[in-house]
């Protein structure tokens, strides 16, 4: 039950597909029940253990996130290919306990609304993941970009007043 | 739709490992055309050129439509192998954060046990 195997990795692939013109969805089976897989999602210390995975060379320096209707969250994540950290924010628009979080992403304008759904079936949940972009226009541009999450210029703008932000109220 | 996932990027290099496959995409290039059409092109059976076809089609770098009893052969929309490639990007993103929160589950739900077993 502890360590993956590579078999089961190989069995149980993630999915990844443009399934309409604004949509992108990607989906895995997680071993282990839907509460602890919502509660690995809603609390900062668990959340930040997976999020920025380190097999991809990534961080969170600093991470608030607030799992409720109307909270937001505030990631910063580092990865070597960028000189600076990358923020990420946006708020929690929907939350159904063990089952669903909605939220926005808003560290770009045409950001998707980002939809996690878990389903609990024999022990293990199937977890599907929908980024729902503003238009077909957004999810091409987001494309076009070549960037890895969606990251503009904008994130970096932002970056300093996020940073300052951080700095006078660091949680986790 | 198909997922964008590694073995359809490997079958994008097997088709074009073909000399006449690659005749085929660079014919399409400039014009679209129907089988029979290839097939006339590059000296081959109808059947022939279906196979090969197919196998464009299947790794993503054609596309066919049949209106009447011709099916047209045009290449994939240009742009299409970058979204693939991102769509790749991204997939393997949500794979290892996947392969973490595995992880990340497991110990929850091993500590759960540990901790029902003392009481």
């Amino acid at each position: 039950m502890h360590a993956r195997n590579k078999a089961t990795t190989v069995n149980n692939p993630t999915t990844g597909e443009r399934t309409s013109e604004r949509e992108l969805v990607f989906a895995r089976t997680i071993h282990g029940p839907a509460r602890l897989v919502f509660e690995a999602w809603a609390k900062p210390e668990l959340f930040q253990r997976w999020w920025a995975p380190k097999s991809m060379g990534m961080t969170i320096p600093s991470c608030e996130i607030d799992v409720r209707v109307g909270g937001g969250y505030r990631l910063l994540m580092r990865h070597a290919a960028f000189e600076q950290p990358m923020a990420f924010f946006g708020r929690y628009l929907e939350l159904t306990p063990n089952a669903r979080i909605v939220w926005t992403n808003d560290e770009s304008p045409d950001g998707p609304v980002s939809t996690v759904a878990l389903e609990e079936t024999a022990g293990a949940t199937r977890v599907v993941l929908r980024d729902l972009y503003p238009s077909k226009e957004a999810l091409d541009a987001a494309i076009a970009s070549g960037s890895p999450c969606g990251i503009t210029a904008e994130t970096f703008n932002q970056l300093e007043e996020l940073v300052a932000a951080l700095r006078s109220n660091r949680k986790c | 739709m198909v997922p964008y996932t590694a073995p359809r990027l490997s079958a994008s290099f097997g088709a074009l490992s073909d000399p006449t496959r690659r005749g085929v995409l660079e014919h399409l290039g400039r014009a679209d055309a129907s089988i029979s059409e290839l097939a006339d092109k590059f000296h081959m059976t109808l059947t022939g050129m279906k196979k090969h076809v197919g196998v464009l089609e299947l790794a993503g770098l054609v596309t066919t439509q049949k209106v009447g009893r011709v099916r047209t052969c045009r290449l994939h929309p240009r742009g299409l192998a970058e979204e693939a490639a991102w769509i790749e990007k991204q997939r393997q993103l949500w794979d290892a954060r996947f392969d973490a929160l595995n992880d990340v589950v497991a110990h929850l739900h091993g500590k759960e046990k540990a901790d029902a077993r003392k009481k």
